[in-house]
């Protein structure tokens, strides 16, 4: 990494706590097994539509949800289940909405690609994406205006750097002074095609930083704490009127772009590179350095995979909705009626 | 009752409502310290403040999200897309996300947001600033969707349109902007989705919206004065929610129905009127229902080319007359 990147080298490296540390594990563990039983759920048909995991990928959502405040806002794109999972969603209401059962976030309305849940502030996910670039500063316009210190954070890939709504959401997001956090999750393949193959620059979020007054944050996506500490910098200075960040954190998706793509197109030496530095045994190796107890560890493990299960039990034993659900909350008055 | 003009009871009405209610904010191009463009805004950054009316840069996308994220969290805001034709670069956040979001999110998310535009012809602007786009936004599932053309009915809309819980797409005749009305003083509302009967009449129901109300209603004096025909003129005011009950009505006493739209040919409001009269009242009609729209051409920009194509009076009592004669 070029040096007129910063990140590593202006963060606290203090260590974290333990506490945090196994929070840190745990989320990135239980991210890995609700995205591996939902590619699970599709294969068996279980799950129809499309799916877009972010299985290899599980570092930057689990950072960032333990970093944020409880009311703090997520934006994120369709690659959206772990940034919904990490601000506390039931397992079973995400694997619910991608079933199309009442016991789904939305009870089938929205489907994988719009997981919403207001509670816990997960404010959407885009499916088309840059848009929610703008939305979410929206949200943080409006925090700034009550004056509530909290901050919205936007998950996004590499791909939707080349979309003009990326662009109009920096420009504004620094003019305005928004405590808003956008986070470039570079996968290194925007659908099908590598980055680089239709990028101007080569890092694809921050070498456009400068561009917009903002300092290029280039970091490792990988590396679970690495992406602590720059979450809890970006956040904090978002929190106390500093305006917003952009953080390209680099990371890889083990899988294709979506249910229907083997991801034939990457080279096999790239894939196993990036498999060997799959970002949660990586973390359970350092923890063991560390001298977290291996039975700690296994205790999060088997929690999440009894958890899991019964997420699935849960999901797949609700009901489908009424047929009357089709036709309400167009409107306010919980109807579709356009006429009198 | 004071006569304003069309665009300051715009300010008006907003103005209204972000006195009584402090999560009411305004943004867009030069709305803030310039008054806007068309002058629909002005005082109101005096009044409010920059942190309540609030510039942004020429980029339509990051407005229509800023007022939709504001909305989804505590806000009601109030967006100008300063030509209606503009809403083309940002269509998406219109078609794809305020409109479905509420229904999406299984009523988990509101969006009480209003985005005001100015729209259609007649001011000379060529063809990619003078459409009348009321039409794209009627399409979709989600959106309520508001064209007034008195001034009185602007203040009260816009005021009843911030006060929706529902995102509304409050359209402003550019053609009407110096046009004078009565506006009453103090508080005032007009709800959404109410056609105004403007003019009672027995031969034929001449449906019109926005600019094209005031030319109805030059057509019916004619009509009456010259031809002896006696038509009722209702100003439809509200595309989404639709009244549909006085259209009904007002057709079923005159047996004839005629739509006055300044929008071209195809797939508009003018059409859906058309298609719910026929499916509804098809056996209490003397004759065919009749659309006087422009033609499925782009406006052009010199006066002469542009008047010969939007509706004018002379036009629509010529076809007023074929119907009824």
């Amino acid at each position: 990494m070029s040096s007129t990147y910063v990140a590593a080298q202006t963060l606290t490296q203090a260590a974290l706590a333990p506490e945090l540390k196994l929070k840190l594990y745990k989320l990135m563990y239980e991210c890995r097994v609700l995205e591996k039983r939902a590619y699970d759920l599709f294969m068996q048909n279980m799950i129809k539509g499309t799916s877009h995991l972010a299985l290899g990928q599980e570092a930057v959502a689990a950072a960032f949800g333990a970093a944020m405040r409880p009311d703090d806002y997520t934006f994120c794109t369709y690659r959206g289940h772990n940034h919904t999972y990490v601000r506390g969603v039931a397992m079973s209401k995400i694997l619910g909405e991608l079933m199309g059962t009442t016991a789904g976030l939305m009870r089938g309305k929205g489907g994988s690609m719009h997981l919403t849940s207001v509670e816990h502030g997960v404010m959407g996910s885009y499916a088309i994406i840059g848009a929610h670039l703008c939305i979410a500063n929206g949200a943080a316009w409006s925090a700034q205006y009550r004056g509530t210190e909290q901050v919205a954070v936007c998950f996004f890939g590499d791909g939707t750097t080349n979309i003009g709504a990326f662009h109009e959401a920096l420009n504004f997001a620094v003019i305005w002074k928004l405590p808003v956090v956008f986070v470039c999750e570079n996968n290194l393949y925007m659908e099908y095609t590598a980055i680089g193959d239709v990028t101007a620059v080569e890092h694809p979020a921050a070498d456009r930083a400068g561009a917009y007054g903002l300092e290029s944050v280039l970091i490792d996506g990988n590396d679970v704490e690495m992406v602590y500490r720059t979450a809890q910098r970006a956040l904090e200075v978002a929190r106390h009127g500093g305006g917003p960040s952009l953080i390209e954190a680099l990371t890889y998706r083990h899988g294709g772009h979506s249910r229907a793509d083997p991801g034939k197109y990457r080279p096999d030496e790239e894939v196993k590179a990036w498999k060997a530095r799959d970002p949660i045994p990586m973390y359970r190796d350092k923890l063991a350095r560390f001298g977290i107890e291996d039975q700690k560890l296994k205790a999060i493990e088997a929690e999440a995979d009894r958890t899991i299960d019964e997420a699935v039990e849960i999901a797949k034993s609700a009901p489908q909705p009424d047929l009357s659900l089709a036709m309400t909350d167009v409107y306010a008055d919980g109807g579709a009626a356009w006429r009198n | 009752m004071a006569e304003l003009t069309y665009r300051d009871a715009v300010a008006a009405g907003i103005a209204q409502e972000m006195r009584r209610d402090s999560s009411v904010v305004l943004i867009g191009e030069d709305i803030a310290a310039a008054g806007g463009v068309f002058k629909t805004t002005v005082g109101l950054f005096d009044e409010f403040g920059p942190t309540r009316v609030r510039d942004t840069p020429i980029s339509e996308q990051a407005i229509l999200g800023a007022t939709m994220g504001a909305a989804m969290t505590g806000l009601k805001p109030v967006a100008e897309i300063m030509f209606s034709d503009f809403f083309a670069v940002c269509w998406d956040f219109v078609a794809n996300e305020i409109s479905k979001t509420r229904f999406m999110t299984d009523g988990q998310v509101s969006l009480p947001l209003v985005i005001k535009s100015g729209n259609g012809g007649g001011a000379r602007f060529g063809a990619q600033h003078s459409q009348a786009v009321e039409n794209w936004a009627m399409m979709i599932p989600g959106l309520k969707v508001v064209a007034p053309a008195m001034p009185g009915d602007v203040k009260g809309m816009i005021a009843a349109a911030i006060r929706d819980p529902d995102p509304v797409l409050f359209f402003e005749s550019k053609s009407l902007y110096a046009t004078k009305g009565e506006v009453p003083d103090g508080e005032h509302i007009v709800p959404l989705g109410k056609a105004n009967v403007l003019r009672q009449g027995t031969d034929v129901t001449i449906c019109a919206l926005a600019l094209m109300v005031p030319r109805a209603l030059k057509a019916a004096e004619i009509l009456q004065n010259e031809h002896g025909i006696s038509a009722t003129v209702v100003d439809v005011r509200s595309l989404v929610p639709l009244d549909t009950q006085t259209i009904l009505s007002e057709v079923a006493k005159t047996g004839r129905l005629v739509t006055v739209e300044e929008n071209p040919r195809l797939c508009c409001w003018g059409a859906e009127i058309a298609s719910i009269v026929a499916e509804e009242m098809f056996w209490s009609l003397d004759g065919p229902i009749v659309r006087v729209t422009t033609p499925h051409v782009p406006l052009s920009a010199a006066d002469n080319l542009e008047d010969a194509m939007l509706p004018n009076p002379a036009r629509i009592v010529e076809q007023v007359r074929r119907l009824v004669d």
